[in-house]
């Protein structure tokens, strides 16, 4: 009885929101006051935050690599463009919008991938995103194919904020929005539905032994992460006022992967790290050589991976060996 | 349309070479090496630097780049990709996007971002026709060159594997690792030969390819996804199955743009789709496989 | 759940936080360069910087009493990356002027911040028609592909050519090229039996100009961004092309003089229409390619070196003959009307900003591919003077 109760209060007291995530919020919405100069960096934090989030739901929690998140990023982005252009300009009603749509394709993509290996899921979700970016070339008298879509302007958040030139509603509109989110998504990882994706993640033919439905699961899953992903690229193109080709790049499935990987996958902290750390070198090294940065990150990377993910934050454990070496 | 299929048979045997090391060593090693195009990138480039610089006639190149590879293969995997074998797959995916971002910015940074031009020898630049309309047959020169040189390399490949020694060795490591190291093969040596093979193959793919695909410093981030293509739907466990799919993928590629150029590149991606949803293993792999 | 520090975030925010905006001098004038100077794109970047700097040189880097500072950001040719950096140039950096922009999208992206904030923005590469009518603050210098692309429809009947194809890229330049050539020619007599596009990202040219050589036309009309030029030269020669009595017309950007040396002998002979070429008889150009090549190790400048070079001189005069009450800076209108109306003499030939269009009007000459001192260059031929863009009289 008394380790039953012990345990429960375990999980819980690991649901509950930490003095040290509080601070770091407050912070977060305190940044762009504090350094005006640097609202659209942020702005831009932010909204790949929220992205590589998105991918957690997937790549951290249940174990499906994908290589074509950027797919549902797109589509999210462009349907917020389009409706904000052609029917209204609100921006939370484009947001939902943006949202839907992403779910939807989500849910359809997400048949495709309920079988096969990491390579075979890597491909299909690969697949997925040129396959997008394809049609939204195809489709140029709708999207502007190559030149991308203009004249997106939106309305006033709320009714009272303005999207203007220097930034700020831009800003706190994301970081809302990525607040929100996080908070939603963070609630449904600390249920029980997430502990069933957990599961699956680290041993899905235990999950099915034990009568959790693997494919339903994966399919609500996939979904999610494909509505908040969507949420994401909606913010992208309302706070640019602008949608091209490149939201479906590979590069931006494979950067966003590269920013949770860095900043720690199932800890949905670690997108938001990540989209800091990542944003912030690429800009620094962006500027001072503009040729360049490429090299930079590259080698950043590898020197990651060698040296080995979580312990690059004590560089005191560098040079040890690594514990469990080669099997 | 014969030189349609010609083109295409000539494009995906280039594919093929390209990818089979990718292939080999991802049935071999378990590790998604995504760098591998800068392999063939490298034997591209160092192709054109020794005809440039050093007047060398291109036939004398092709080898050494193939020489040249597989020395860069072989260092790298000694060094860097050996302590990454048991890593998951996603540090692997991470490392090797590493790799392909150093390389194509060093690239860029020493020898420049345009396209390079290859001038080839005259006796390459001809072209046949035969047949009469409709049915033209029309082949230039350098893709038959092309289909020879990869077609031998098919033959002695799969010579290699099913007659040699160190071709069952291979195999056996492929199939179970600890098994055959168990057995007394040094596993460690099979890796870096295979590895360093298939990156020397890789780089003699790009430099035969660096004419007809064209060679720029985003070579490896261009055509990775076709190389992915090819081992994916092939599978990993023989050499015939990523033969058949990249012959499969260049015909598709090239006859899409040539009947339906509105749709080009839809037609690969979403055949690969639903072939990979179809045979999650791949195509070509028999029950049972990896 | 692993237990995470948050230092590293928390030092993430703190790096940020302690660097400082660059102090706003009231004495300099700043102009916000941005170009692609990574990606494909590369070289468009690269030259225009080159040519930029070369301008500066030249000239000085202090016109009416101010100093100019020159601005150089990367976008990878990204055109929300273009829009980011140029609000964070006009918001943070206070620039005076935006220039630059190596494709059409990027500049399109950023018409909007120049409109809210009266900058004027100078396009040095970028080439569709509709750019300079998407904010009354925007001047080009470049050239637009209606403009260089109605010369070869003119000159195209008159050589016997009477059925082409086209092949474009599908992207804006590309369509635009396409449409103006296509009216042209049908005008004068002639007849567009086939239009291809190749699409912008992997093209393979291959399969295209197997199409091309079925369908026999007289002559081949291309466009495609500049870079890609040598990639279907190769295939036009290797498909026998021109053995089977097809011949290559295109704008000059297929004979782009940053690789027209490198494609071999088999370029020589291709007709071409375009505004610029580094053989330009002119003393003028002689002096800019010297100077040029010898501040860049021996790069051959193009086009869009000279859509650089210029629009440095249409700021620089702008500067000097714009309405400012004192020693203060002239505001963002001052300026663009002083850009409008200039004249001047460019490395290659006259040019004259437009006053309502604020477009650049300019000769359009036609070239043909020959070696000069063992080098391939783009000669001169035959010139049709003061080109408006076409696509604005529409």
């Amino acid at each position: 009885m008394k380790t039953q109760l012990n345990a429960q209060l375990s999980l819980l007291k690991q649901s509950r929101l930490k003095p040290l995530e509080v601070v770091f919020w407050l912070l977060a919405f305190a940044v762009p006051l504090l350094s005006p100069s640097h609202v659209l960096i942020i702005n831009e934090i932010a909204i790949v935050a929220l992205f590589a989030v998105s991918l957690d739901i997937i790549l951290g929690y249940t174990g499906i690599v994908s290589l074509g998140h950027a797919a549902f990023f797109g589509l999210g982005g462009y349907a917020a463009a389009l409706f904000a252009k052609l029917v209204m300009p609100d921006p939370l009603v484009g947001l939902a919008v943006g949202i839907a749509a992403a779910a939807l394709l989500g849910l359809l993509a997400s048949l495709t991938i309920l079988r096969g290996s990491d390579l075979t899921r890597l491909m299909v979700t690969l697949g997925l995103g040129l396959i997008m970016m394809e049609i939204a070339n195809k489709l140029g008298w709708l999207t502007g194919g190559a030149d991308g879509l203009q004249g997106v302007v939106m309305g006033p958040l709320l009714g009272r904020f303005e999207f203007d030139l220097s930034g700020v509603t831009a800003v706190y509109y994301s970081l809302s929005v990525l607040l929100l989110f996080f908070m939603l998504l963070r609630r449904v990882i600390h249920s029980p539905f997430g502990g069933t994706l957990m599961a699956i993640r680290d041993n899905r033919l235990r999950a099915m032994a034990i009568g959790i439905p693997v494919n339903e699961r994966l399919v609500v899953a996939y979904t999610l992460s494909a509505a908040v992903a969507g949420a994401a690229g909606a913010l992208m193109t309302q706070t640019t006022g602008f949608a091209s080709l490149d939201l479906f790049e590979f590069h931006r499935s494979a950067d966003v992967m590269l920013i949770l990987v860095v900043g720690g996958t199932g800890w949905l902290y670690g997108g938001v790290a990540g989209a800091i750390v990542f944003k912030l070198m690429q800009d620094f090294l962006s500027s001072i050589t503009p040729q360049y940065w490429m090299f930079w990150i590259g080698l950043f990377l590898v020197v990651l991976v060698l040296v080995g993910r979580d312990r690059l934050i004590r560089p005191w454990t560098w040079w040890r060996a690594a514990r469990g070496g080669k099997a | 349309m014969l030189t349609i299929l010609f083109d295409g048979v000539a494009y995906g045997m280039l594919l093929f070479i390209l990818a089979v090391g990718l292939s080999v060593t991802m049935g071999l090693m378990n590790f998604i090496n995504l760098a591998h195009g800068a392999f063939a990138m490298a034997g591209g480039y160092i192709t054109v630097l020794l005809m440039q610089r050093f007047e060398l006639p291109f036939l004398v190149c092709l080898p050494l780049a193939f020489v040249g590879s597989a020395l860069l293969g072989a260092v790298l995997e000694r060094t860097l990709y050996r302590p990454l074998y048991n890593k998951p797959h996603l540090d692997q995916v991470l490392f090797s996007i590493g790799l392909v971002f150093m390389a194509v910015a060093g690239v860029d940074y020493f020898l420049g971002s345009s396209p390079q031009n290859v001038h080839l020898p005259e006796w390459l630049k001809g072209r046949t026709e035969i047949g009469t309309d409709p049915f033209v047959l029309g082949m230039g020169h350098y893709r038959l060159f092309i289909i020879a040189v990869c077609a031998a390399l098919t033959v002695a490949l799969q010579y290699v594997l099913t007659k040699t020694r160190f071709g069952s060795r291979l195999r056996a490591s492929v199939d179970d690792q600890r098994v055959a190291a168990g057995l007394g093969i040094n596993v460690n040596l099979v890796f870096l030969s295979t590895f360093a093979v298939g990156s020397g193959l890789a780089g003699l793919g790009g430099a035969l390819g660096a004419e007809v695909l064209g060679l720029d410093p985003t070579f490896p981030l261009k055509f990775m996804v076709y190389f992915l293509i090819v081992v994916a739907v092939g599978g990993t466990s023989s050499i015939t199955g990523p033969l058949l799919a990249a012959l499969l993928l260049g015909i598709a590629d090239v006859a899409g743009k040539y009947y339906i150029p509105d749709f080009g590149a839809f037609i690969v991606y979403s055949l690969m789709i639903v072939l990979l949803i179809w045979r999650p293993q791949g195509l070509f792999v028999r029950k049972g496989g990896q | 759940m692993k237990r995470r520090n948050f230092t590293a975030a928390a030092l993430a925010a703190a790096t940020f936080a302690t660097a400082l905006p660059a102090l706003a001098q009231d004495n300099t004038f700043k102009i916000g360069l941005i170009l692609p100077m990574t990606g494909q794109q590369a070289s468009t970047g690269r030259q225009i910087e080159a040519a930029a700097r070369l301008y500066m040189a030249q000239n000085g880097d202090t016109v009416a009493g101010k100093k100019i500072q020159l601005i150089v950001k990367d976008d990878t040719s990204l055109p929300d990356a273009t829009r980011r950096l140029a609000q964070e140039l006009v918001v943070n950096d206070k620039v005076n002027v935006l220039a630059g922009f190596g494709i059409t999208p990027s500049a399109l992206a950023t018409a909007p911040i120049a409109t809210q904030s009266k900058t004027p923005l100078v396009v040095m590469a970028a080439a569709t028609s509709s750019i300079t009518q998407a904010s009354p603050y925007v001047v080009r210098t470049s050239f637009t592909l209606p403009q260089v692309s109605v010369a070869l429809a003119d000159w195209a009947p008159k050589n016997g050519i009477k059925k082409v194809v086209t092949l474009v890229s599908d992207y804006g330049p590309g369509l635009d090229a396409e449409k103006f050539f296509k009216e042209r020619l049908t005008f004068n007599g002639g007849l567009v039996t086939e239009s291809l596009r190749v699409p912008m990202r992997n093209p393979d040219f291959a399969p295209f100009l197997q199409k091309v050589r079925d369908l026999k036309p007289d002559a081949l009309f291309v466009f495609v961004p500049s870079g890609a030029g040598a990639a279907v030269m190769k295939q036009f020669l290797e498909r026998g092309m021109d053995k089977a009595g097809i011949k290559l017309i295109g704008t000059g950007d297929v004979t782009d003089d940053d690789q027209l040396n490198d494609m071999g002998d088999g370029a020589l002979g291709v007709v071409t229409s375009h505004h610029y070429s580094a053989a330009h008889p002119s003393a003028l150009n002689k002096k800019f390619v010297a100077a040029f090549e010898k501040a860049n190790k021996g790069l051959r400048p193009n086009f869009m070196a000279v859509g650089g070079y210029d629009g440095m001189r249409v700021i620089y005069e702008a500067l000097r003959t714009a309405k400012a009450t004192g020693k203060a800076m002239p505001s963002g209108d001052a300026l663009l009307d002083a850009m409008k109306g200039q004249i001047f003499e460019s490395p290659r030939g006259k040019i004259f900003i437009d006053a309502q269009t604020r477009d650049v009007v300019q000769d359009v000459y036609l070239r043909k591919v020959e070696k000069k001192d063992g080098q391939l260059f783009n000669v001169e031929f035959d010139v049709i003077k003061d080109v408006k863009d076409p696509g604005k009289t529409k």
